[in-house]
């Protein structure tokens, strides 16, 4: 496999699309071709059942190329493998039913095995550690963190505030939004204006408000800055200004969620029955009560998810900062930091892991939450 | 014979008819008063969040003369335009790779990074809907939890994974992709932006999947096709809409990462958002640099948004939880 990957990176860019896709057509052909005819009866396909639980593990080991270490996992492997395939043929479900299981469930679960929750075990485990992952320091690195240490304290305190603050004000322009454009002409256009931003790059939206915020000595070039000089006052360097700083930093997401936000919370309010309108309309309801107490208590489920889906995105939010300030003046944030901990050399791994950690600790509601949703969604069907 | 006296009744319900009718004249007007309130709140908010972008729009085709000199609005008074800052940011090299390269460089990212997740996830929600066994509901539960974990959580395992592999005492359980010498690699950017897009699309394309009608499946087993067939010919095809909202969703996520292109990428393949990044912390003041730059960083997902945008709202509805 490394192999392959150094051959493939030798070609030119363009030409490695159509020969990696391809090869991994040849093997996603290769385990449907096997899934197909697996459970088929008769001696021949017992033959190939055989043959390919044997031999797949034993590729793969050497594909990974984990013989290296050790020349005695090959065999481990295909003994493995026959294993599985006694397993395979007394199964319950009928010969080839586990082995067809697997060729379908075991791409996707190794990967996010390998991915995401193999990594999350080890981050939390390297919170622990010293930053050289020498020596066990229990909670040192929180309290290094919790007292200040590399801006810690102030970058989580920024964190939460952008976690608290982006998805308020953004449900809540979303929501106004999707109300006032609601069966008004237009509706479509006006929509685009204030949805485009979700397909803009939290990078390209930065250098947008960059521009925006810009500060120059004498003429200014930056519209917010003139505003300011058309009105008498006097520019400011925005971004370098705390803690104003911050809150300049925290519209650019307030501006790229806006109109996720519309766009679900308005899929909501027209799924609203017309006739629960009409009947509020006819009690003599105005516009804004039949706001308050009819389209609310309609959406507001949406409302939760829109605001949970954008406290998540606030939470991991890295390149915000990265494209403006990189921190500086008081508007670093944890997600921001420990990625700069952990690129230091030597890494800080120790102290990089523990925000990871603290940045995951202020998920896990979240996760919880929506796991929660899913578990009972499933055993509702 | 017309009946010319009335039923006192039904004189009633007319004149109660008419009053109903003149009070909702009366409320329709002033709903529709309101409603021209709302109208223009809206235009407002619609003008506010279309300036920034226009503003830097407008600049990226101005002379760098004109553009550190007077602000972009005074171009209406005095229009100069031109396309050289494209032609020039396009070629730009700071000392690594040029902007026109690392365009490239995000689309050879992109297109793999999209359809491996995509065939990866179809097979196991296939498996999660059609197939039985023990444990279905808590494996798929803790799939899709996985789906918000930071990828700020998973980047230094996954990096050390990559580059020296898992060791656990003196046994090597893992020698890692040995590509360290490899700079212009693809392969790690590729193979982390499948694992970390897997939980949304395994859910995606499970709620579709799952959906499918029973009956057309056991026709089709009737007919003698076996798993592989079923998922090729008929789950495949049938579930084309999630298939390619969760494609759009993916594209622009990938496109428009930083993070994992800044992690797993290294100079001569990093993709056009990190190289942008860098242009802005290092010509600041450049912007006929960095208004190019970042236009050209945008105007593919532009386009795939304005091309897709019922595709890509409904995949944003369908899987409201990935950040």
């Amino acid at each position: 496999m490394t192999a392959f990957f150094t051959w493939l990176a030798g070609l030119p860019p363009l030409l490695q699309i159509p020969v990696v896709i391809v090869a991994f057509a040849v093997v996603v052909g290769l385990i449907l071709f096997f899934v197909e005819i697996a459970p088929r009866p008769g001696r021949v396909y017992t033959v190939i059942r055989l043959a390919v639980a044997v031999v797949v593990p034993a590729v793969v080991v050497l594909l990974l190329g984990v013989y290296n270490s050790a020349v005695w996992l090959v065999p481990v492997a295909a003994v493995l493998g026959g294993a599985l395939f006694l397993l395979d043929f007394r199964s319950r479900g009928g010969k080839g039913y586990v082995l067809q299981l697997i060729a379908f469930m075991l791409p996707a679960l190794a990967l996010v095995l390998i991915g995401l929750a193999y990594p999350l075990i080890k981050t939390i485990g390297s919170s622990f550690f010293s930053n050289d992952s020498s020596r066990f320091v229990g909670l040192n690195n929180f309290a290094y963190i919790f007292s200040g240490g590399s801006g810690g304290l102030i970058d989580l305190i920024n964190q939460i505030v952008w976690v608290l603050v982006t998805p308020v004000i953004a449900t809540a322009i979303g929501l106004a939004y999707a109300v006032f454009i609601d069966k008004s002409h237009g509706e479509k256009v006006l929509k685009v204006f204030v949805f485009m931003p979700v397909a803009i790059s939290f990078v390209g939206a930065s250098i947008i408000f960059s521009f925006f915020y810009d500060y120059q000595q004498g003429n200014q070039i930056g519209l917010l800055n003139q505003i300011a000089v058309w009105f008498g006052g006097q520019p400011v360097n925005w971004l370098q200004t705390s803690p104003l700083n911050d809150a300049l930093l925290i519209v650019i997401l307030i501006w790229t969620q806006t109109g996720f936000a519309m766009v679900l919370l308005s899929a909501a309010i027209k799924g609203i029955p017309d006739e629960q309108q009409e009947a509020a309309e006819l009690d003599g309801a105005n516009a804004f009560q039949r706001f308050r107490n009819v389209t609310i208590p309609g959406i507001r489920p949406t409302i939760v998810v829109t605001w949970i889906t954008i406290s998540i995105v606030s939470l991991k939010v890295y390149d915000i900062i990265a494209a403006t300030t990189q921190g500086q003046n008081g508007t670093g944030v944890i997600s921001y930091d420990m990625v700069g901990l952990f690129n230091n050399l030597p890494p800080q791994t120790g102290t990089s892991s523990a925000e990871a950690v603290l940045l995951f600790i202020l998920i896990l509601p979240f996760l919880i939450f929506n796991a929660n949703n899913i578990r009972k969604q499933r055993l509702g069907l | 014979m017309i009946a010319t006296d009335v039923d006192p009744r039904s004189a009633r319900k007319v004149a109660a008819a008419t009053r109903r009718a003149e009070s909702n004249a009366f409320k329709n007007a002033k709903n529709r008063l309101t409603s021209r309130g709302a109208t223009i709140a809206a235009i407002v908010i619609a003008v506010l969040w279309t300036i920034p972008t226009f503003g830097l729009f407008v600049t990226s085709f101005r002379p760098p003369a004109d553009i550190n000199t007077s602000g972009w609005w005074t171009v209406f008074a005095n229009p100069a335009l031109t396309i050289s800052n494209y032609v020039n940011t396009l070629n730009f090299d700071d000392g690594g790779i040029s902007v026109g390269q690392s365009f490239l460089n995000s689309l050879v990212i992109v297109i793999p990074a999209t359809v491996f997740p995509i065939v990866i996830a179809a097979l196991a929600a296939y498996g999660f809907a059609w197939i039985n066994f023990r444990g279905k509901n808590l494996l798929f539960i803790l799939v899709f939890s996985l789906q918000i974990v930071p990828i700020q959580v998973a980047i230094s395992p996954l990096l050390s994974l990559f580059s020296t592999g898992l060791t656990i005492g003196n046994w090597a359980v893992f020698p890692g992709l040995n590509l360290n010498s490899v700079a212009d690699s693809f392969a790690r950017i590729w193979i982390s932006h499948t694992m970390f897009a897997l939980p949304l699309a395994i859910f995606l394309l499970h709620n579709f999947i799952s959906a499918i009608p029973a009956d057309i499946m056991e026709a089709a087993r009737v007919d003698g096709a076996g798993h592989g067939q079923i998922f090729l010919r008929i789950v495949l095809p049938l579930s084309t809409p999630a298939i390619a909202s969760f494609a759009i969703l993916q594209f622009l996520w990938v496109w428009n990462d930083l993070l994992v292109g800044t992690i797993f990428t290294s100079g001569g393949n990093f993709p056009i958002t990190k190289v942008i990044t860098d242009l802005a912390g290092n010509f600041g003041q450049s912007w006929y640099l960095l208004s190019a730059g970042s236009f050209l960083a945008i105007i593919l997902p532009l386009i795939v948004f304005f091309a897709l945008q019922r595709f890509f709202v409904r995949g944003l509805l369908a899987g409201a939880t990935k950040g």
